[in-house]
Formats: C-alpha cells, sequence, structure tokens
C-alpha cells in the first residue's frame, strides 16, 4: 500500500510535470523567478558581494532577462555552478540559462546540446611575465615553467600554441586562480596564462603590478555568452534578443537615466519598436510590449554594464577592445529591431 | 688503640640529587638526549620549530585588523614595519566573518541559526553527559550567557539586524527567558530535558528554515501516528508487524495527508516566521546542518545496517551487505555529484528537490555504511558467551541487543564511531564541488571574488581551519570522555 501510494504520487507528480513543462518561457512566467546559473565566484563577472546579493557582468545578462520576462530584475534565483556542474545544471533542467562565462565551441554547441545565444564577452588566452624576465613577446618563452589552470580550454590553446610555434616550456599545473597567482609570485613559474580579463584583474590586485607585463599576444579565441538547453528556441529568442536590447540601446543611445525621456520623445522608429512605442515585437516572442525596456532599465545598457562591473573606471580597469561596439572597432553589433 | 675523636650522632640530612640527575637536566636527557639519534633527531625538531616560527611569527604579529582591501592592508604593514615587510591581513576576516558564519542567509534574521545552535547543545547535554544534572545545568547555563553574548555581538555588528530597538531588545529577553527556564528544567527536573532533545530536529528545522509553524508539527504528527499505531497493534500482531503497520501509517501521513491538513491549519490559523530557502545557506552554518543532521541519522541507520548484515534472514542480510558494500565503493564526490546532477534526470521534470536536502541523504547513506562496518566490528568483538547469556536468559532479539549487546558494542566502538564523525564533518567541505558554499573553498571563493580580497590566500584557510580544529578537537575529547567514563573493568 506504502509502494503503491508512492508510486501513485510520484506518476501524477510526473504527469503534472509533462504539461507543465510546455516551455521554459511558460515555466519562468508561471515560477515568477528566473533561474539563472552563475559563477561561484569570479572577480567583475559574477559573485556575491558582502551582503550577499549577486553583482557582475554576466549577473547582469540574468537579471535583464528576469526584467523583460517577469518584469522584475531582482526576480532570479542564482545558483551557482562550478565548471564541472554547469552544463549537467542547464541540461538536467535545474537552471533556466548560464550566464557563467563559458566559452562558446563547436563541440559544446552540438555535442553537449548546448546553444550559446549571444556572445557578451570577447576573451583570448594571454600571459603574465616578470618585467626582469625581458620578454616583450610570447614566442620568446622557450623553455618557460607556466602556471596553468588544469581541466580547461586554456591548457589545450597552450599546447597547441607551443607546438604550432615549435617551442617547449614546462606546465606547473594549478587548481584555480588564486593558486596560480600564489604560485607565479612565489616564483615557481615564469609566466601565468590565463583569459585576458583574468589575467587583468590579477594584475591589478598584485602588490607590486609595476612588475609584470601582459604580453601583446591573444593566443585563442574565447567567446563567452549566456547559454540555454538546445531545443526550446522560443527561450534561446528570449535570451538573445533580451541581450542585443542592452546592446541596441547602447548604440541608440539609450541609458538607464534617460530611458523615459527618451521614450516620450524620440523620433527614431528603431527606438520606438525597441521601447515598445510602435509595432509588437515582444508578442511575438511571447512577452509585452515593454520587455525591453525593463530589461535595459534593470542594469543600463550594455556599455553601462561594462563600465560599473569591469570597465576602465572600475579597479579590473579592462578596456573595451574586441568589446566595443561595431561602430568603435569593435565585435558588439545588434541585429537590427525589426 | 687509637680512640675515635669523631662519632656522628645524628643523621645528614639528604642532600640534592646531583644536577644532572634532576630537574629540567634529568627530563632532558632522558627525553630528548637519551641516545646519539635522539640527541640529533631533538636538534633537527627544535631546528625546524625554530625555522616555521621564524618564518610565521613576524607576518602573523604584523597582521592588520582594520582595512577596506587587501591592497590597503599592504599599505598599512608597509608603513609600519616598513618596505618589503609582509603580513596577515585579518582585515578580511572582520568584513566577512558573518558569510563565513552563515553563508546569505538574510542577516535580520542571524539570531534564527544562533539559537538554534544554541538550543543544540542544551538539546545535546542530556544525550551526551547520561542526565548528569550538575552537567547538563553548567551546559546550559553556559549556552545561555554565550547566546545573549552572541545576540549583543551580533545586533551590535548589523544594526539593521535588529528592526525596532523594542522588537531587538524583546527578542533578546525572549531568548534569555526560553534558554533561562531551560536551566531550570535542566536542575530541577534533568529527565524533561529529554522532551527538548526528541523535538530538537523540528525546532532546528523550523527556526534555519522558517515557514508556516505547521509544517514542522506536521512532520511531527507523523512521528505520533507512528507511535501510536505501534502501540495499538503491538499486542495483536507483534513487534516487526506492528513497527511495520506504524511506517506503513506515518508515510501514507507524510506522502499523502499531510501537506492538505497542514494547509488548512494553515489558513485557520497563519502563523508563520520568514520562510528562508536552503540557497541561502553557507559557511558553517551549512557545514552544520550536513554535519549534525547526518551524524544524528547516521548512527541508528548504521546500527541496524550492522545487525542487518549479522541478521539470519537471507533478504535483510543481503540487502544490508548490498548497501554497505555499493556505498562503501564508492567515492563521496561521486555521490554529490549523483546528489547535485543524476538525480535531477531520474524525478519527474520541473520538480523541486532541494539540494542541500540530497546532500544530506547521500551523505547520511554514505556515514552510515562506514558507522554500521565501525559497530559489527563492536559486534564482532563481544565473546560469544555474551549472546549465549542473553538467550539463557530468555530475552527476546530486541531485548538482548538492548539489554546486553548494544551498550557494550557500542561502548568498544566509540573510538572508531567518532572517527567516521570527525571525517564526516570534515567531509562537508567537499559540497563546494556541486557548487554549495562550503566555509573553506566556497565562501573564501566568494571573498575572493571581490576585488577588494582578490589575492588573499593563507587568511581564510587559517581562519576556517581553527573554527574546524576547535570542533574536531571537541569531539575527540568528548570521545575520550565517554571511553574513560564508560570504562567498567580493571585492566
Amino acid at each position: 500500500m506504502n509502494k503503491s501510494v508512492f508510486l501513485g504520487t510520484l506518476a501524477a507528480s510526473a504527469l503534472l510535470a509533462g504539461i507543465a513543462s510546455a516551455g521554459t518561457l511558460d515555466d519562468v512566467k508561471a515560477r515568477g523567478e528566473l533561474i539563472c546559473g552563475v559563477n561561484t565566484g569570479l572577480t567583475g563577472f559574477g559573485a556575491p558581494d558582502a551582503n550577499g546579493n549577486y553583482q557582475g557582468f554576466d549577473v547582469a545578462v540574468c537579471k535583464a532577462v528576469a526584467a523583460a520576462v517577469v518584469g522584475d530584475a531582482s526576480k532570479v534565483k542564482y545558483v551557482p555552478t562550478t565548471g564541472e556542474t554547469r552544463f549537467t545544471a542547464l541540461a538536467s533542467g535545474e537552471v533556466d540559462m548560464l550566464a557563467r562565462n563559458s566559452t562558446w565551441t563547436f563541440s559544446r554547441d552540438n555535442d553537449l546540446k548546448l546553444d550559446f545565444v549571444a556572445v557578451n564577452y570577447y576573451d583570448g588566452q594571454g600571459f603574465m611575465v616578470h618585467k626582469d624576465l625581458g620578454v616583450s613577446s610570447a614566442k620568446e618563452l622557450d623553455g618557460a615553467t607556466i602556471c596553468i589552470q588544469t581541466g580547461t580550454t586554456t591548457e589545450l590553446n597552450l599546447a597547441d600554441f607551443f607546438k604550432a610555434n615549435n617551442i617547449s616550456y614546462t606546465p606547473v599545473t594549478v587548481a584555480d586562480d588564486s593558486e596560480a597567482q600564489r604560485q607565479y609570485l612565489a616564483g615557481a613559474c615564469d609566466s601565468f596564462t590565463t583569459d585576458a580579463s583574468g589575467l587583468a584583474a590579477v594584475r591589478a590586485t598584485m602588490p607590486d603590478a609595476e612588475n609584470h607585463v601582459i604580453l601583446p599576444e591573444i593566443i585563442s579565441k574565447e567567446p563567452l555568452g549566456p547559454a540555454v538547453r538546445h531545443g526550446d528556441n522560443n527561450w534561446g529568442d528570449v535570451v538573445r534578443w533580451s541581450f542585443y536590447a542592452l546592446v541596441a540601446a547602447e548604440e541608440k543611445g539609450i541609458t538607464q537615466a534617460n530611458i523615459e525621456e527618451v521614450a516620450a520623445s524620440t523620433q527614431d522608429p528603431e527606438v520606438k519598436r525597441l521601447l515598445g512605442l510602435e509595432g509588437d515585437l515582444g508578442a511575438m516572442m511571447g512577452l509585452d510590449k515593454e520587455w525591453a525596456k525593463r530589461a535595459i532599465a534593470a542594469s543600463g545598457n550594455y556599455g553601462e554594464i561594462f563600465a560599473a562591473t569591469i570597465g576602465e573606471s572600475t579597479s579590473i580597469g579592462l578596456a573595451r577592445g574586441l568589446n566595443a561596439l561595431y561602430t568603435q572597432g569593435g565585435l558588439q553589433y545588434a541585429p537590427p529591431f525589426r | 688503640m687509637t680512640k675515635a675523636t669523631f662519632v656522628r650522632k645524628e643523621m645528614l640530612p639528604p642532600q640534592e640529587a646531583p644536577a644532572s640527575q634532576r630537574g629540567a637536566i634529568k627530563w632532558a636527557r632522558e627525553n630528548l638526549f637519551s641516545s646519539p639519534l635522539n640527541a640529533i633527531l631533538t636538534i633537527l625538531g627544535l631546528l625546524t620549530v625554530v625555522l616555521l616560527v621564524k618564518g610565521a611569527l613576524p607576518w602573523l604579529l604584523n597582521g592588520v585588523w582594520e582595512a577596506g582591501s587587501l591592497m590597503e592592508c599592504r599599505e598599512i604593514i608597509a608603513a609600519r614595519h616598513g618596505e618589503g615587510a609582509t603580513g596577515a591581513c585579518w582585515a578580511m576576516v572582520r568584513e566577512r566573518w558573518h558569510q563565513y558564519l552563515f553563508g546569505f542567509y538574510p542577516q535580520p534574521l542571524f539570531w534564527r541559526p544562533t539559537l538554534a545552535f544554541a538550543l543544540m547543545f542544551v538539546a545535546l547535554a542530556p544525550v551526551l553527559y547520561l542526565g548528569n544534572r550538575t552537567v547538563n545545568t553548567i551546559m546550559a547555563g553556559v549556552v545561555t550567557v554565550l547566546t545573549v553574548l552572541a545576540l549583543i555581538g551580533i545586533s551590535v555588528a548589523f544594526p539593521q539586524a535588529i528592526a525596532g530597538a523594542d522588537a531587538g531588545v524583546a527578542a533578546l529577553l525572549a531568548v534569555v527567558i526560553v534558554l533561562g527556564a531551560l536551566t531550570a528544567v535542566a536542575w530541577l527536573a534533568p529527565r524533561k530535558l529529554m522532551i527538548l532533545t526528541l523535538l530538537y530536529p523540528a525546532i532546528g528545522f523550523y527556526l534555519l528554515w522558517g515557514g508556516s509553524i505547521w509544517g514542522p508539527i506536521g512532520a511531527l504528527a507523523g512521528f505520533a501516528i507512528l507511535a501510536l499505531v505501534y502501540s495499538l497493534t503491538k499486542g495483536q500482531l507483534g513487534v516487526v508487524v506492528g513497527t511495520g503497520a506504524g511506517v506503513v501509517a506515518a508515510m501514507v501521513w507524510w506522502l499523502a495527508v499531510q501537506s492538505h491538513i497542514t494547509g488548512a491549519l494553515h489558513s485557520l490559523l497563519p502563523f508563520s516566521i520568514t520562510h528562508v530557502d536552503s540557497d541561502e545557506f553557507g559557511g558553517f552554518l551549512l557545514a552544520f546542518v550536513i554535519g549534525v543532521t547526518a551524524i544524528a541519522a547516521s548512527l541508528p541507520m548504521g546500527i541496524l545496517l550492522a545487525l542487518g548484515r549479522r541478521s539470519d534472514m537471507p533478504l535483510i542480510k543481503a540487502l544490508s551487505v548490498g548497501f554497505i558494500e555499493f556505498i562503501r565503493g564508492v567515492p563521496l564526490i561521486t555521490m554529490l555529484f549523483t546528489a547535485s546532477l543524476l538525480l535531477q534526470y531520474f524525478l519527474p521534470p520541473r520538480t523541486n528537490f532541494d539540494l542541500i536536502l540530497r546532500v544530506i541523504i547521500l551523505v547520511t547513506f554514505f556515514s552510515a555504511a562506514y558507522i554500521a562496518e565501525v559497530v559489527r566490528g563492536g559486534l564482532a568483538a563481544l565473546p560469544r558467551g555474551q549472546y549465549e547469556a542473553a538467550d539463557a536468559l530468555g530475552l527476546d532479539y530486541w531485548q538482548a541487543q538492548r539489554l546486553i549487546i548494544m551498550p557494550q558494542a557500542l561502548k568498544i566502538s566509540i573510538p572508531g564511531i567518532v572517527s567516521s564523525f570527525i571525517g564526516l564533518f570534515k567531509d562537508t567541505t567537499l559540497v563546494a564541488l556541486v557548487g554549495l558554499h562550503d566555509p573553506l573553498q566556497g565562501v573564501t571563493k566568494v571573498v575572493r571574488a571581490a576585488i577588494e580580497w582578490k589575492g588573499i590566500y593563507w587568511e581564510p584557510y587559517i581562519f576556517v581551519g581553527l573554527i574546524f580544529f576547535a570542533c574536531c578537537f571537541s569531539m575527540s575529547r568528548y570521545s575520550m570522555y565517554l571511553e574513560r567514563k564508560l570504562k567498567r573493568d580493571h585492566r
């Protein structure tokens, strides 16, 4: 009897769940909360602050999506994921989307059945060396010892780069960034390699930053972006266009501060469509008219988010570089809102 | 004939032993320099200690407690002790201690885990000290004083933690009254304190997670139903079937009936405190929730498994052996990944089965399998005559276990059981691998992700290590106390 009740409950809940899981968008709307997979802690990109509130460049994407879909940027449940658990957490339905500096690669897209919907940060792998080593290019690192995090794409990129240039190196494997920094400062390795954004953050917090240089070579492409489950295209579109709304807002000069003013006075038809004053773009995705307005108002446009979390005015001090708008020599480019 | 010129009349006062045969020199000669090899080892040991202290002491002494960031710490140390001096940056601990202790638990509610922690000791006292009235009372009293101090400390550190001054004073008064009453109970009616011990799981759960009061009451009602059905059916059906019927009735209540009734009761009498979600748990709060629950649940489960493994019933024996050997054959990390990733695939989509609960269940299984083997060792150490004596007295199986076998077997197994528990408590830090904020890695990673504290390395490990040491060391001292207390032979 006990067993049959249990199985009955299980079957009933499975049935209910089957009906409920029509699509992630409907689930999120019904739940009134977005479940966003984020990093367990990465400087500038996503980490809880001293009061436990999640902040950062990736976290801002979660907030924008929540604002667009649920109508409130604070209605996000952040699920910290590690490098090992992130993709399974997404695939098993534990999170609705990942915004966790994950590199968009062919095998992740096809083999792991993820959909990377956009690129919110174009990164690349770089090297940091002690200044007194007298090295000015990564190609001069023949025979160097290099601190490298195990089990990452950076490890593979490093091997590829040295093989391609026919030079040798000795790897010193470390578990995470803080250990790498420790080993590098203690002189256990000549050079430390990771994503350029990570290098900049590490250098910014070194006691003797002036004695270390980041070499000009970027040896890999690391397009980092939000990802969703393969097959739920409607939800993928929602996340993608919520992000592009932020980029388009920067292109059009719409900021968190002036958005109401722009909405009241604009004559630009695309801005009108974006802000829901004309046409009905939101309804095409299953959202209301003001979805993009709320997404932009959540933490500002793409440029504002960049400046507030990792930009040159912060201690991390990253330049826009590849992440500038296409009009300023970068790669960020929003498809037309039409 | 020579005449004796001097004859000693009285005894000489005893002289002190030669300098080489007394005091520190003798001790050193006997213990440190008794042979050339020992002398060399002593010198090497002393050198190591001196080098370690020489390296670490300035760093510890130069420690800075008041700074806003690691950079500021470095500047202060450079200004005080000159360029190139190193020092610890304890300011990080000062800024972030609450995250190490409570994780992301809402700050205004910090009093709840604190009170739950305090009550845990009061509830444990009757079990740990076997109804010793003096010890129980002292423990309850000390806990009361410490809790009040801790709550005052928290409300000073987080002024917003207490919404209004009046409410704060009222809450503090309530805590003092509750704990004071418990202290009085411990002194006046020590046996009554066991009621708190039995209710503690529900009280602790309610304090930590909050929500409607009817949830924990409903869960407790399940146990009441179990006891009721058991006592009603025991007479006709016997102990085993009675227990089975009780368990079935309780399961029906928990799985099918409870939520409706508690829901109805809640709409009638809505009494609830703020609900706190599991994902806001972190730091030592998380370590203690997982550790204490798993320890408390795995001991009875382990004993049952050990008995099952020695059982004559083939099915029970096979199940027990299979469970124990399977769990012991799999690393804990695999179990954690199963909890966090694999279970989600088997459960119906969109079921919201709390990650911390999943982790607690699998950690409990893991620990129970080890406890079972430790207890089985104790059972195997008992002479056959003890079992035969129990049978000769006409005791049934459970009576024999309760009165004769278990008291002796568990006493033998104490060191093994406690070292399993210490291992389990430390293993709770592994939950960082599934993205939970354990104190050692999870919270430290969060702290290091803040640009102010990026690059800090030893300080978090030392801070967390000290707390872990205090907990594990007290557990080990307690087990030694218990062994001494239960010693009945005269070896």
